[in-house]
């Protein structure tokens, strides 16, 4: 058996290049879209519980857990039923729409380091990639409301793309922040700039950035409390209302892949991303419990991931000016000033700007 | 997109062509399409085969730049006009061919520029029909740029940023006028409200049993 291993490994590294990034970017695109599986799932039994229900707690897999097979039933319900094309819509933009608000979502992972060694593609920019990829996401959401050719659907994608436009300002702001403390573009060079514990992390010297950074990015998903998007007291679905069968779940896709990138990113950019919260410190600094692992990626994003469904369940929706106000009139100017104490932290060299590369 | 084989530099000049063949595709799109929401969305899909083609001169700084500001923003609030328009086709096209003459004159001047600079650095001694070579490994577009752009080239750049915050402070002044009998929330004082501001507790005698 340990022989058999080997010879795999080794038949793995003769492979050429560019056929292991690809066996990689399929390991990872299903590894997420699982995760997504288990997050709608997750989802539903946090709300359940945090309003005294039971959450989904009928279709077993192999009489394991009660519940866990849910996600796949309704990935199967949906697969099944029609995909219901309005007669005036733009066919073509109907069906084109999901898949651009899917895309980016899956493309942004090529650029986050995963654990120590694996990341797809180590670009120089790669904070910048991930911005604009952000950035067209809001495209499937438009189209989606657009094409559908229905009031309700075009009110929601003109509010998405409002909202989507204001609040990716203050996140690109958020992220100058880290830059300034990173020094680096690279999100593998931002991880490692953060080494040294828990209280060398990003959100130490960054927490204002921090806290824009979540919310904008709770906002940038059309989440709750920010979904005024799909609004269903007010504008019945938004911009999904025409959509059925799988299109309909490609959407959900999307927003929860994006949840998860998001939640990544707060960790990668805020909470050392795949470092150990205990190194450094003395009587565990120098055990396993100190090393840097994927464990640690892993269960900061699901820290995250937690949160998102806990606004979900706690928080009213926004009121459509209020969510404009918040994004214009608080989170930037709470950006632009804290990039602002940066400088001086970096003048007086303090903080992550102590450190040996910033000289 | 490093070259360092044969196949590799066979394969860049397929992604070039490809992405090449599909920006002109979608240039002719944005100038023949008559849905303006599709002409809008070929100009997207022109941006981003543009920034694809400066991928494979590793000018990533600038390609990534162009998706960000010019399709994540700009196209997205162009997309946004654009779609609550009603435009009357028939009335677009009446001028279509009074004006035909001045949309080559501006085609030809563009391309007698493009010809221009081309020529001009083929007199400088730089060979354009040998085609790109590539940067060493450690190269870091970005890097490169903000060193020039913050010592050398300091001043012009805040000076573009100055005429950027003048543009934004006059087209904010413009659109900003004071309508009266207009019905506004103040959203502090809906924020500072309190219960006893808005909620008054009635005691209300019980009635009495028939």
């Amino acid at each position: 058996m340990h022989t058999q291993i080997t010879h795999l490994l080794a038949l793995w590294a003769t492979l050429p290049e560019l056929l292991r990034t690809l066996v990689w970017i399929l390991i990872i695109t299903i590894g997420v879209i699982l995760c997504v599986a288990f997050l709608t799932l997750w989802e539903r039994k946090v709300i359940g519980w945090m309003q005294l229900r039971r959450g989904p707690n009928r279709v077993r897999i192999f009489g394991l857990l009660p519940g866990l097979g849910q996600p796949f039933a309704d990935v199967f319900k949906l697969l099944t039923k029609e995909v219901v094309i309005p007669s005036k819509a733009n066919k073509f933009l109907f069906r084109l729409a999901p898949a651009l608000a899917l895309v980016p979502a899956l493309a942004a992972w090529a650029v986050i380091p995963l654990s120590p060694a694996l990341v797809i593609s180590k670009a120089n920019a790669g904070l910048l990639y991930l911005l604009a990829l952000s950035s067209m996401g809001v495209y499937g959401i438009i189209l989606a409301g657009w094409s559908a050719n229905s009031k309700y659907a075009l009110l929601g994608a003109m509010r998405s793309a409002a909202q989507m436009v204001a609040y990716e300002i203050a996140m690109g702001f958020a992220l100058v922040g880290v830059l300034m403390a990173a020094g680096s573009m690279n999100l593998g060079v931002i991880v490692h700039h953060q080494q040294g514990g828990f209280l060398a992390w990003n959100w130490f010297w960054l927490f204002p950035l921090f806290v824009v950074y979540l919310i904008a990015g709770v906002a940038e998903t059309n989440r709750a409390p920010f979904d005024v998007a799909e609004g269903e007291s007010e504008i019945v679905a938004g911009f999904h209302v025409e959509y059925s069968g799988i299109a309909f779940a490609l959407f959900f896709l999307a927003e929860y892949a994006n949840m998860i990138l998001i939640s990544t990113l707060t960790a990668v950019f805020f909470f050392g991303g795949w470092l150990s919260p205990f190194a450094g410190y003395p009587l565990v600094g120098g055990t396993f419990l100190a090393d840097p692992s994927f464990f640690w990626l892993g269960l900061k994003v699901f820290v995250f991931l937690f949160l998102f469904l806990w606004f979900r369940a706690t928080f009213p929706r926004y009121r459509y000016d209020q969510i404009m106000r918040l994004g214009w009139k608080a989170l930037i100017p709470v950006t632009l000033v804290w990039i602002g104490v940066e400088m001086a932290m970096a003048a007086i060299h303090i903080g992550p700007w102590a450190r040996p590369w910033f000289h | 997109m490093r070259p360092t084989g044969e196949v590799e530099a066979v394969l860049v000049q397929i992604l070039f062509y490809l992405f090449a063949t599909l920006l002109v595709a979608g240039a002719l799109g944005v100038i023949t399409a008559r849905n303006p929401v599709y002409s809008v969305l070929f100009l997207v899909f022109s941006f981003v085969n543009s920034a694809a083609i400066w991928l494979l001169v590793e000018a990533e700084f600038l390609a990534i730049v162009l998706v960000l500001v010019y399709v994540g923003a700009v196209m997205v609030l162009f997309l946004f006009v654009v779609m609550m328009l009603d435009i009357n086709l028939a009335e677009l096209k009446r001028g279509f061919t009074r004006f035909a003459w001045l949309g080559w004159l501006t085609a030809l001047a563009v391309i007698v520029e493009i010809v221009g600079v081309i020529w001009q650095h083929g007199l400088g001694g730089v060979d354009v029909s040998r085609g790109f070579v590539s940067e060493p490994a450690n190269y870091s577009n970005t890097l490169e740029l903000g060193q020039v752009l913050y010592t050398r080239y300091a001043y012009p750049f805040e000076l573009a940023a100055v005429l950027l915050v003048v543009a934004i402070v006059a087209a904010i002044a413009l659109t900003l006028r004071r309508r009266p009998g207009q019905k506004v929330q103040d959203v502090s004082r809906q924020v500072a409200v309190r219960a006893d501001e808005r909620l008054r507790v009635v005691k209300v005698a019980a009635e009495k049993r028939p």
